[in-house]
């Protein structure tokens, strides 16, 4: 028997949850490593609820989508970690308030 | 079997090849190529000629040869066809013949200049794009001609451009040039709305189709009157024919063979070929007509009264070729177009002589063109002084050589013809007006050149020399010309049978009439020459006592009518006004609008840039923000 029926709306409200984090981390935080997770954890947060709604329609493209979005964010994060680290060796720091060197 | 092509190719070739590869080989070479490239297309245009002679049926003496297809728009086609006719292969004949005797003077005469081989390439390019004009069957092809023509002229009247004098004159020739060039462009369109085609031979066939059964011609006699008179507007720029002549005098800033193979035989008789190849056009109109050659009887005796009174030796010249330009195209403008192409043949031959005579005085003097710094040049340049004599009788229309016959064809016919105009006897008053000032000042010319005392600078006197032979042969050929070249024209009516499958026989004048005419410019030619010697030789101080007494005339002549004043107040200064006034609107209004905008833009960037902060994270709140009204925006 189903005693705690899992359906759509569960799976959007964590979805939603992990995207807030996200947004938050990303705002609030300063170290571009957490950043970089936050950003992280928004793509996951819209995967999962792709996945969901995939799941819920019975069409097999959200599959497919998320799959291609993850191969996507892992080569998203290389690029992020690579400025990382350059930005590291140049200015000694990964403080994001400390790297305001793209401006006019 | 015609070989059509290698008409205009081989001159094509051997500029290509001096161009390309001239810097690798001596003059010798460059010369051996340009001239004999030009003999080898004079030899092609003879046999294709006496091939085309050879059929028997007038008639059909036409023969054409395509090369490609230039454009294909559709069902819209312009090939690039040469036709030969008699027309175009008397043209032909003229354009190689004549263009190869004064590329073989050049040689001479172009010896020691830097730029001799670029001289050769423009010759032969003009060559070439001359020949396009007369072979081509298509108005476009022949505007290309035309416009090749025009562009040759303008790169060799300025040939020695580091003279600023000389760069304006070409300059003038152009500007000048492009307003006729106008007129022609939109008779070309109006011929292409009327006929649907470009190709002479398809109007004609259309033309002859509908007389034939009786319907109705495919233009109105007032579309053809204003496609007649707008081509004819080009013809007056490319033929220098009231009131577009004024560049024509200036282009003799070109060096002497160029006056003499452009600017005299042929180049500027592209005009009256034009309309001798339309005839089938100005037959529709003849208001149209008229206005030809009313035009052509005012500039005859215009120019030639303005010819009275330089002193420059190829000013005169030039006035004289305006002037007998004008009267080849009284001759078109009667009908006579047999006799207006047979003129313009003599005068090929006979003004070449004299320009390139005037060449070698000048060769010899080292450079002096003023008439009255020469004289009692008769014994130093013995070859000169014969031909430039026979030139002079030629042009001065005495018998028996060139310019008697053609001349005197052409009065027969003004005094015969029957213009709405006006008279065919005013007409012929006219043009024997101008045979007798044409008679005066070649007589002036010839007597201040070469009789009388030496009036030449002291400087310049031990210089005097007879020009190599490569000079003084086309002097001594063109002579024979200038001599036997009527006489053979119109031995049996040679010339008008060989055009009479474009014009037809002509038909005999009335005797009376023909011997009126005869005698009357027999006796201006021997009156014209003999007052001339009269005034310049036996009282040479009558000419100024005359000049004196009657000043204001006499300057007003000598000034050319001031003409080149009033063009310069009625055309070039408001046109340079407007072109200041277009400046300062550009520097002050639109140059003003540009750097406002710009100058906006950039502030307006820079009150923005402030918000960059450079901080990912304020970004990432912006962004945050931004998206949020997006959302909530779209829901």
């Amino acid at each position: 028997m189903n005693f705690f029926p899992v359906g759509q709306t569960h799976f959007l409200a964590t979805s939603a949850f992990l995207f807030t984090l996200g947004v938050l981390t990303v705002v609030v935080r300063r170290n571009l490593i957490v950043i970089l997770m936050g950003v992280e954890l928004m793509l996951n947060a819209g995967n999962l609820a792709i996945v969901a709604f995939s799941r819920f329609s019975g069409h097999p493209a959200g599959h497919v989508y998320v799959l291609l979005i993850m191969t996507v964010a892992a080569a998203e994060v290389a690029v992020g970690l690579g400025i990382l680290i350059a930005l590291f060796r140049t200015r000694k720091t990964i403080n994001a308030d400390e790297a305001t060197y793209l401006r006019w | 079997m015609f070989l059509l092509r290698y008409i205009v190719l081989p001159p094509l070739i051997a500029l290509l090849a001096n161009l390309l590869l001239g810097r690798w080989w001596g003059r010798k070479t460059t010369a051996t190529l340009a001239c004999g490239s030009v003999l080898l297309s004079f030899l092609v245009s003879l046999r294709d000629s006496y091939y085309l002679y050879m059929i028997t049926l007038p008639e059909t003496r036409v023969a054409s040869d395509v090369m490609f297809t230039w454009l294909s728009i559709g069902r819209f086609e312009i090939p690039v066809e040469f036709v030969l006719d008699p027309l175009s292969g008397a043209m032909c004949l003229i354009i190689t013949g004549v263009g190869f005797l004064i590329h073989l003077y050049s040689v001479g005469y172009m010896w020691h200049d830097p730029g001799f081989r670029r001289f050769f390439v423009y010759l032969n390019l003009f060559i070439v794009f001359m020949l396009l004009l007369v072979l081509a069957d298509n108005l476009l092809l022949l505007f290309v001609g035309w416009e090749g023509v025009g562009l040759c002229s303008y790169l060799l009247i300025g040939f020695w451009h580091a003279d600023m004098k000389n760069a304006s004159a070409g300059k003038k020739a152009f500007v000048v040039n492009r307003i006729g060039d106008l007129g022609f462009l939109i008779g070309l369109l109006l011929v292409f709305a009327a006929f649907n085609t470009l190709s002479v031979s398809e109007m004609q066939e259309i033309i002859s189709d509908a007389i034939a059964r009786h319907l109705p011609l495919p233009l109105a006699p007032l579309a053809a009157t204003v496609i007649c008179l707008c081509l004819f507007v080009g013809a007056c720029g490319k033929s220098a024919q009231i009131p577009l002549y004024v560049w024509l005098p200036d282009a003799m800033a070109g060096p002497t063979p160029v006056s003499a193979l452009i600017h005299a035989a042929t180049m500027v008789t592209a005009g009256v070929y034009m309309i001798a190849r339309l005839h089938f056009l100005y037959a529709f109109s003849p208001f149209a007509s008229g206005v030809v050659a009313v035009v052509g009887a005012a500039t005859a005796i215009y120019a030639a009264i303005i010819g009275l009174a330089q002193n420059d030796i190829k000013k005169v010249l030039a006035y004289s070729t305006v002037s007998q330009l004008g009267y080849m195209f009284l001759a078109v403008g009667v009908g006579a177009y047999t006799f207006g192409i047979f003129h313009l043949a003599t005068h090929a031959f006979f003004k070449a002589l004299l320009f390139l005579g005037s060449g070698s005085v000048i060769h010899a003097l080292s450079g002096e063109q003023d008439l009255r710094k020469m004289g009692g040049l008769c014994r130093r340049l013995p070859v000169t002084f014969w031909t430039f004599l026979a030139g002079t009788l030629a042009i001065a229309g005495v018998w028996p050589l060139a310019g008697f016959f053609s001349k005197d064809e052409i009065l027969i016919a003004a005094r015969l013809a029957e213009t709405p105009l006006i008279s065919g006897r005013a007409l012929f008053a006219v043009g024997l007006s101008a045979a007798f000032l044409t008679a005066f000042y070649m007589g002036r010319l010839f007597v201040m050149a070469f009789l009388g005392p030496c009036r030449v600078e002291a400087d310049k006197q031990h210089h005097i020399h007879e020009s190599p032979w490569t000079m003084t042969v086309p002097l001594i050929v063109l002579a024979l010309l200038s001599a036997v070249g009527g006489a053979a024209g119109v031995y049996h009516h040679s010339f008008a049978r060989w055009l009479s499958p474009l014009y037809g026989a002509p038909d005999a004048a009335p005797p009376a009439v023909e011997h009126f005419v005869m005698a009357a410019s027999l006796a201006v030619a021997f009156g014209g020459l003999a007052l001339s010697f009269l005034f310049y030789l036996q009282a040479p101080t009558l000419p100024d006592r005359l000049a004196r007494t009657a000043g204001w005339l006499y300057r007003w002549v000598a000034e050319k009518f001031y003409v080149d004043e009033l063009y310069e107040w009625i055309v070039v200064r408001p046109v340079y006004y407007v072109g200041v006034a277009g400046q300062a609107f550009d520097k002050h209004v639109v140059d003003r609008a540009v750097n406002w905008t710009g100058g906006g833009l950039k502030g307006a960037g820079f009150l923005l840039s402030f918000f960059q902060s450079g901080n990912v994270g304020t970004y990432a709140i912006w962004f945050l923000i931004g998206v949020s009204i997006l959302l909530h925006v779209m829901r």
